[in-house]
């Protein structure tokens, strides 16, 4: 069995589990002829053994259920009803297929069962001598064939006396391999049953709530573990021990059961990156290891976006183009390895590749640009801290909004993702040699090893995947105590400094029991080691982590709760929440107040906004809102008139006025050939034209990002598709053509709602009101 | 006709529709959080789950309760989870038909009237009836 293929078990599994169903669709379609539900299903079946053993090159599995597979289409499409000897022939055909699947099971191989036989007999009823196929098979009886078939099949006359030689021939060759494998093997026979059944399908809710009731288990134990430690009484004590090794090897199992190979969510990527790839003219190579590295189902599901993210992320901007890896001495086909392992009591996955890399001193440019860091700040830290702004919400380093990624859901939401099932994510780049994007994820997420601490006279639990170890400070002892750089306290762990956060003053409660004595935590959060301050610490238990409504998961401070062996509730600390908290302090001040900023920009204007980009010769491009653009038209020079001066065009029975954009703007006004292009503005009933250049695209401009140098007719300038774009004062594009455009109050409000989009209305406004 | 779970806060009578209301009960020992709003009155273990807590005083802006009166908790499903909502004392369970309802009085406090959908005249006094979501939703 061991030296069974992976791959030939699974089928082998669900080939048994297909041919018992087969087994009893084949019964129940006798009774229900025609039954098309039924066909199809045992279509399906004989389908799948036949595509599968083809592939597993199984060659006389798939001859059989070839020939089963001919009669089934029959049957499917009508033209053959379903009788008897059908039935029977399609049993034995099942048979067939059990005899070579136990011999796969048995040594890998088909053995020696031998097909040709049933294969035969298939042929015949197909060939419509059904009746004499059949006897054989029941009665096994060359003699009996010879009876029947005159009788049965009178009329085809060349077909009996080859009838007889198949029929005699039918029972004895299946026979005989079959009685030697039941006979001198009867441990096939067990082995045989054993693939089938050793494994069941259960349901996953049914698993999830097995696993809330281990849960629950777990915490009863903690209880009387707590209540059998406070007693002398010995049997207690023994009950309870042995209760302790039940739950937890209780806990262990059905934990196992929730397992599953990384390789699930891995096997879609393969794909991903061959689409992505050739959608971004890459060549990429995909290596996946350590795909059996098993992880908690749940936490599988979580991981799953992320890493697809960090993927396509890899593809798009990590690996170069082939020509650029080639002129910087790599070889054209880009590698992207997938990584994962136990580490730790974590899984680590990594996501590699070996393009550009990240550069920090860009990376810096890029926060310092669009606020999230003042450039004091990124002057002053390391490449390594430089990168951990990636994960910065607001920040993406695509410098193209591309089909693929860029598109704002950056770093952050992986980040978040990542820590909301407790994991952690980092990143490590060498500027053209590659990144590597590293998540770390717990086994499991229902129970977790903490340390219970106490502060302030309440009770919370700091994960143990956090903890680095603790360090007990004794008051009365002076010279050990901790010392102040400034404000910051810090305490000298062997002679280094080690950053202090007093969990009260975090959490803002009131200092608990004087100096007296209390511990430090250590800690690691993302990058950075500190101490948390507490007051004492109880013990270390497996808690069961019970989830958090949203708004206090929103505080930011805590992962979740989580009842104690005494029945009290605890509070989960989020470590690295506390240390973004505490730690970076004023760092943190300012990115919340430029993401307020933004926020507050955001709900003023709707930050994405579609526009109409025009070239107005010279080179030069203009941006209007989309939404403000009633009709592009076409219109021949020479039907322009002149009208006190002002030129007009006749139009859909009106005249409209035409301002020439280029002018307007102080450009140069060079000629424009026989058709004029024109944008059509109307409001009220009446209609102007803005005369332009050239149509270049309509794209989504990011309101936030545009620079506010203004100038006659303009309002300010963005970066459209990488060209400086100046945005266009509508207004007084308008008012050039027609001055007394505004004058008349809108008739419906979607005409208000039209000009809306404009910036800048003083007098509109004052006119919806 | 509709049925009304009552309690009392601060001298006036309350009603919850009772559909949404899982149990009444005596106050739990409760788990104190940290930097959350102030309506929050903490976590309690309810029979192994971990249960939000209201303060319904501190949500209709009434005067935090005495200490020595200990509070009764009515546990109500709101988006499928059970919240418990502190209040003073729990009172019968009433039948009042819609002839007896009025909408709030113009003149109530515009934070309250998101609270309070409004009043069932009874003989004994008046039955504010509370919105459940909104009283939940610290």
């Amino acid at each position: 069995m061991e030296d069974v293929d992976e791959i030939v078990r699974e089928f082998l599994v669900e080939s048994y589990e297909n041919l018992d169903q087969l087994d009893r669709d084949l019964v129940a379609l006798e009774e229900s002829p025609g039954s098309r539900p039924l066909l199809s299903s045992i279509f399906r079946t004989i389908h799948t053994i036949k595509g599968t053993s083809g592939f597993l090159a199984f060659g006389r599995l798939e001859r059989v259920a070839h020939a089963g597979e001919n009669l089934l289409v029959e049957l499917r499409d009508g033209r053959r009803s379903m009788d008897q000897p059908t039935t029977d022939v399609l049993l034995r055909l099942t048979d067939v297929v059990r005899e070579i699947l136990a011999a796969i099971e048995a040594d890998g191989t088909e053995g020696a069962v031998s097909v040709d036989a049933v294969i035969e007999a298939v042929e015949a009823v197909r060939d419509g001598r059904t009746t004499v196929a059949e006897e054989p098979v029941v009665v096994a009886e060359p003699v009996a064939a010879h009876v029947a078939e005159p009788v049965a099949a009178p009329v085809v006359a060349p077909a009996p006396s080859i009838i007889v030689e198949r029929s005699a021939a039918a029972p004895v060759v299946p026979a005989q391999p079959a009685a030697p494998v039941a006979e001198h093997l009867p441990e096939e026979v067990l082995a045989l049953r054993s693939a089938a059944d050793t494994s069941i399908r259960v349901d996953v809710e049914l698993l999830d709530a097995l696993m809330r009731q281990v849960g629950e288990l777990v915490l009863a134990r903690n209880q009387i573990s707590r209540l059998s430690s406070g007693t002398d009484d010995v049997d207690l004590a023994r009950s309870a021990q042995r209760l302790n090794l039940i739950a937890g090897e209780l806990q262990e199992g059905v934990m196992k059961t929730r397992m599953q190979p990384i390789e699930h969510v891995w096997s879609k990527m393969p794909r991903i990156v061959r689409d992505l790839a050739a959608a971004c003219g890459r060549e990429v190579q995909l290596e996946m290891t350590g795909g059996d590295t098993e992880l908690d189902r749940s936490l599988l599901e979580a991981v799953k976006d992320p890493l697809t993210h960090l993927v396509r992320n890899a593809v798009d901007h990590g690996i170069e183009p082939s020509d650029v890896r080639v002129a910087a001495g790599k070889a054209p086909r880009g590698v992207l390895s997938l990584r994962a392992y136990h580490a730790g009591g974590q899984v680590v996955v990594e996501v590699a590749d070996d393009g550009r890399g990240i550069d920090p001193e860009r990376v810096a440019a890029k926060a310092v640009e669009k606020g999230l860091r003042t450039a004091d700040q990124v002057a002053a830290v390391s490449h390594a801290e430089l990168l951990q702004l990636l994960f910065l919400p607001g920040f993406s380093t695509a410098e193209a909004v591309t089909n693929v990624s860029g598109r704002g859901v950056g770093m952050d939401v992986v980040r978040t993702k990542v820590e909301a099932i407790g994991g952690t994510v980092d990143v490590d780049s060498t500027v053209g040699s590659g990144t590597v994007w590293r998540l770390r994820i717990p086994l499991t997420l229902a129970i977790m090893p903490a340390l219970t601490v106490e502060c302030s006279g309440d009770l919370y639990a700091v994960p143990q995947v956090n903890l680095l170890e603790l360090v007990a400070l004794d008051g009365q002892r002076s010279g050990s105590g901790i010392e102040y750089v400034h404000a910051a306290p810090v305490y000298r762990l062997r002679g280094e400094l080690l950053p202090l956060v007093s969990l009260a003053a975090v959490l803002g409660v009131e200092d608990g029991p004087a100096e007296g004595s209390s511990v430090i935590a250590v800690v690691q959060a993302d990058h950075q080691r500190f101490g948390l301050l507490v007051d004492r610490v109880l013990n270390t238990e497996e808690i069961v982590v019970k989830p958090l409504s949203a708004r206090l998961k929103s505080i930011g401070a805590y992962a979740g709760a989580t009842v104690l062996g005494d029945g009290r509730v605890a509070l989960i600390l989020d470590v690295q929440a506390i240390a973004r908290r505490a730690l970076v302090g004023v760092l943190e001040q300012v990115s919340a107040e430029a993401a307020r900023r933004a926020q507050e920009a955001a709900t003023r204007t709707a930050p994405m906004e579609q526009v109409l980009v025009v070239g107005i010769g010279g080179g030069r491009r203009v941006a209007m809102p989309l939404a403000s653009v009633a009709r592009l038209e076409h219109i021949k020079a020479a039907h322009v008139e002149l009208v006190g001066g002002r030129e007009v065009v006749q139009y859909r029975g009106t005249i409209l006025p035409l301002a020439r954009l280029d002018r307007v703007l102080g450009g140069y006004g060079d000629e424009l050939g026989e058709e004029l292009l024109v944008v059509v503005y109307s409001r009220a009933g009446r209609s102007v034209g803005l005369v332009v250049h050239e149509i270049v695209d309509i794209v989504d401009d990011d309101v936030t990002r545009h620079s506010d140098i203004e100038d006659h007719g303009l309002v300010g300038s963005t970066v459209l598709g990488e060209r400086v774009t100046e945005l266009l004062d509508v207004r007084t594009a308008i008012l050039a053509a027609d001055h007394a455009f505004y004058d008349t109050a809108p008739t419906s409000s979607d005409e208000l709602d039209e000009l809306a989009g404009l910036p800048g209305h003083p007098d509109l406004v004052g006119a919806a009101r | 006709m509709s049925q009304y779970v009552t309690f009392t806060l601060d001298g006036s009578l309350y009603g919850i529709d009772v559909v949404r209301v899982q149990e009444a009960l005596r106050s739990h020992v409760r788990t104190r959080v940290p930097l959350a709003p102030p309506t929050v009155a903490g976590l309690v273990n309810l029979r192994g789950q971990v249960v939000l807590t209201i303060d319904l005083r501190t949500r209709l802006g009434l005067s935090g309760r005495a200490d020595l009166t200990e509070p009764m908790m009515v546990v109500v499903q709101v988006d499928g989870e059970p919240v418990s909502l502190l209040v003073d004392e729990i009172g019968d369970v009433v039948e009042v038909g819609p002839g007896s309802f009025e909408g709030p009085p113009d003149t109530l406090d515009a934070a309250l009237r998101q609270l309070i959908l409004g009043a069932h005249k009874l003989e004994g006094g008046l039955l504010l009836v509370l919105d459940v979501d909104q009283a939940a939703a610290a």
